[in-house]
């Protein structure tokens, strides 16, 4: 197993995703002789685990059942474990489109923080690709280079536990694209200008707060950075239900033109999801918005760097 | 310029180039003397080549392209400026000079950039303007009359943007967005056995091809009679991208999955017309770049503009045959030439359905016009467990049935039903708001993770996946508890 590379079956070491269900999972080192609780009941790495293929439904202890998974980077950035706020999915999406990121590009990234986008931007540039990350918290850059060995990625990342708007990326002119997750990008924009190829290259911040991005767009200017853009994306989910409304009595006038249109044995409605099982409802497919979701995970500025 | 030598670089004849002016964009195969149209100006391209991709070019007269050094900012000095707007009068008089002078001044060749100055020392109202008045004024003259263009390399972020802006009808109004989850949530990357099915004019599979960097293997459903790539070729790929793609007709999947498939009943037509787009990937076609030049005004819906696409890919492939055949007929060698190649199509396509055969690819990415119920239900077959899957969209619905009827067939977990919601902003010092006007929809994904199913315990599994398609609070309990 590695971020980058499918294996086919379960191997002593290999980082597994045990899921449970309804977006219930959590991550496990395989290990021999090693066990692992779940609310179902017990795990055994050795007989349950290893030599299974990814995919597979192993029973616990108690009888119940899970899947066990291969990782990816999105299943990784459902699981990690949190050292900071993480980049979800659907930034990281268009953050990966938006730098023009492919097999073999090099990225400069600050902070690592938790390595949620860490994992996705190796997995996206492997195998040819670098990913250099610069983290200022010690032990963050620590434990990001630990997971990094264990996942198989190790030598497609650098890590360096340094300020970035004091020391920049410790790398000049290599990168096709930079990444700031800090709490003052502007004051970096000029060592991501540096580190980029002197060709040019993408950059992109991500920040909270509108404050932010104003002084970093003030700044992406004043480095000569242009195609500066500015945006927000949010994930809707929606959840699939079957729901049944109730038809209104309106005290029906005659038997024959009762109810138009909502009279599911009127031949216009076949084909349709509604099917009217009880008298008096019209059921149907709904995709039901979640009653809370993110409204705001932070503003992307993205721009790029010019030639002249 | 020591960076200057690597190849992709610099614009060369015959590659694939974007050109680009503010947010519009077009993709334009880079030939001599070849005149172009963009944003009502026109060109040639042959002083672009050897340039640096990036550079930005005023077009002068006789449609020459000069290489503009420098951002000359030389707003005006005049930092003369109103408070507000209450003595500014829509007259139509505000500015003294004639739309005859701005013609003759174009005429004698004087460049954009001094026509905008003639414009603001001949506006009266410009000095009573406030300053941020003043700033959008400009602009939007500049844009009016500085013929400028920048020449870009494709990419992914390019051409499903210059899509969705200029097409949305022949990439079933997919969003760049919405590409990007799918991209990401599919888990794409250089190693990996994919299948995607789009009708999507290609850009779908373009974008995956680029994200596994020619490195993996790709096979590409289609529909009739073969895979439509005119924006794959937009992307310029280098050649060995091709050798592991693959393509596979659609019509064949149910005969592969029952064991009954054979080229014997294979038609010969459509085989053509798969060569024929395999041909013109390498370099740009000329005609679907004429195709894409005309089709600039946008189409109603969807279908519309799919059958447009389709019948015109359609007479190409055509009349291609017909030619094809004419010679045939006259020439003996072209017929052994013809049958050498048909073998080889054969031979290909058993290779294919051998890929398929395995049933471990790595992926499916679906984006097609089609009901994506039917597509899933076989395509998932060839997929190997613990691996994702995507399907695209226009329309919520199907969707909709489709989550129902996968949660009934099994092997499959962690379904989940999305859109994106994209907004950009209007950033300024003290000035920032979101833009006037947003995308209304991109379009739905239905993503989700195969896992090994146990048919002969269909039973169980149907009921446990009927129980979790609907998590009302009460029946969550009773599964924890069954579990």
């Amino acid at each position: 197993m590695s971020f980058v590379e499918y294996g086919d079956t379960i191997k002593n070491g290999d980082t597994a995703i045990v899921f449970l269900g309804h977006e219930s999972m959590f991550p496990v080192k395989v290990q021999h002789g090693t066990v692992t609780q779940t609310k179902y009941g017990v795990i055994r790495h050795s007989t349950d685990l290893i030599g299974k293929k990814y995919g597979s439904k192993v029973t616990c202890s108690k009888g119940g059942w899970v899947f066990i998974l291969h990782p990816t980077p999105e299943l990784w950035t459902m699981n990690l474990p949190h050292r900071t706020q993480i980049l979800y999915s659907t930034d990281i999406s268009i953050i990966t489109m938006m730098l023009e990121l492919k097999p073999g590009s090099v990225v400069c990234e600050s902070g690592t923080g938790s390595g949620s986008l860490s994992h996705a931007l190796i997995r996206t540039v492997a195998p040819t690709g670098h990913l250099y990350t610069v983290e200022f918290h010690q032990q963050r850059a620590e434990k990001a280079r630990e997971e990094f060995r264990e996942h198989g990625v190790e030598h497609l990342v650098t890590v360096t536990n340094q300020d970035v708007c004091k020391n920049g990326f410790g790398v000049s002119n290599i990168a096709d694209a930079v990444f700031l997750d800090i709490p003052s990008p502007w004051e970096a924009i000029g060592h991501a200008k540096s580190a980029l190829k002197a060709e040019g290259g993408r950059i992109c911040s991500f920040s909270p707060c509108i404050e932010q991005v104003q002084r970093t767009c003030l700044a992406m200017e004043e480095h000569g950075f242009t195609e500066i853009n500015t945006l927000e994306i949010l994930l809707r989910v929606y959840n699939v239900r079957t729901i049944s409304l109730q038809i209104p009595d309106l005290g029906k006038a005659s038997e024959d033109n009762s109810s138009i249109g909502f009279d599911s044995s009127n031949p216009s409605n076949q084909g349709s999801p509604c099917t009217n099982l009880q008298q008096g409802t019209v059921q149907f497919k709904s995709g039901v918005p979640l009653r809370e979701m993110v409204g705001h995970t932070g503003y992307l500025t993205f721009a790029t760097k010019s030639l002249f | 310029m020591e960076a200057g030598t690597r190849p992709g670089l610099r614009i060369c004849e015959g590659d694939c180039a974007v050109l680009k002016r503010d947010d519009v964009f077009k993709a334009v195969p880079v030939l001599r003397r070849r005149k172009i149209i963009f944003e009502k100006q026109w060109f040639y391209l042959d002083n672009a080549i050897g340039h640096i991709y990036g550079t930005t070019f005023e077009v002068t007269s006789g449609g020459n392209l000069q290489p503009k050094q420098e951002m000359e900012e030389t707003t005006p000095e005049t930092k003369e400026a109103g408070t507000d707007n209450r003595n500014i009068v829509d007259d139509g008089k505000s500015q003294k000079l004639t739309h005859d002078d701005i013609k003759a001044l174009k005429d004698k060749g004087i460049k954009g950039q001094e026509i905008v100055q003639q414009l603001i020392e001949n506006s009266t109202t410009f000095r009573d303007k406030t300053e941020f008045a003043q700033d959008k004024y400009i602009k939007k003259k500049k844009k009016k009359y500085e013929a400028v263009i920048t020449i870009v390399r494709p990419s992914t972020r390019i051409l499903s943007t210059m899509y969705y802006a200029r097409e949305p009808g022949k990439i079933n109004h997919l969003r760049y967005d919405t590409l990007a989850q799918m991209l990401t949530l599919g888990n794409i990357h250089a190693g990996n056995k994919m299948i995607v099915m789009e009708t999507c004019a290609g850009l779908v599979l373009g974008a995956v091809m680029e994200r596994m960097g020619g490195c993996g293997s790709i096979i590409q459903m289609y529909p009739g009679g073969g895979p439509v790539r005119a924006a794959t070729s937009c992307f310029g790929f280098p050649k060995h991208f091709f050798n592991n793609l693959h393509e596979f007709p659609l019509s064949k999947v149910d005969s592969l999955l029952s064991g009954t498939f054979s080229t014997e009943t294979l038609p010969s037509e459509p085989e053509d017309n798969a060569l024929v787009e395999e041909e013109s990937n390498g370099s740009i076609d000329e005609k679907q770049a004429s195709i894409q030049e005309t089709e600039e005004e946008s189409t109603e819906t969807a279908m519309e503009s799919n059958q447009t696409e389709e019948q015109e890919t359609m007479d190409i492939n055509a009349e291609d045959i017909g030619f094809k055949e004419n010679q045939g007929k006259e020439n003996k060698e072209n017929v052994r030439e013809k049958q050498r190649k048909q073998q080889e199509r054969r031979k290909k396509l058993i290779e294919t359905a051998a890929l398929l055969r395995e049933k471990n690819a790595d992926g499916l990415i679906v984006a097609s016009k089609f009901h994506p119920t039917p597509l899933l239900l076989s395509l998932l077959e060839f997929v190997a467990p613990s691996r994702p899957f995507v399907v695209y969209c226009q329309y919520k619905e199907p969707l909709l049935e489709c989550y129902t009827k996968l949660r009934e067939r099994g092997g499959v977990i962690n379904l989940k039903l999305s859109e994106t919601w994209l907004r950009s902003y209007q950033v300024l010092p003290d000035r920032s708001h979101p833009k006037l006007t947003m995308s209304g929809g991109g379009g739905y994904l239905l993503s989700g993770i195969t896992v090994v199913s146990d048919k002969s315990k269909c039973d169980s599994s149907n009921l446990e996946a009927l129980k979790m398609e609907e998590p009302s609070s009460k029946k969550r309990k009773v599964q924890d508890l069954h579990c």
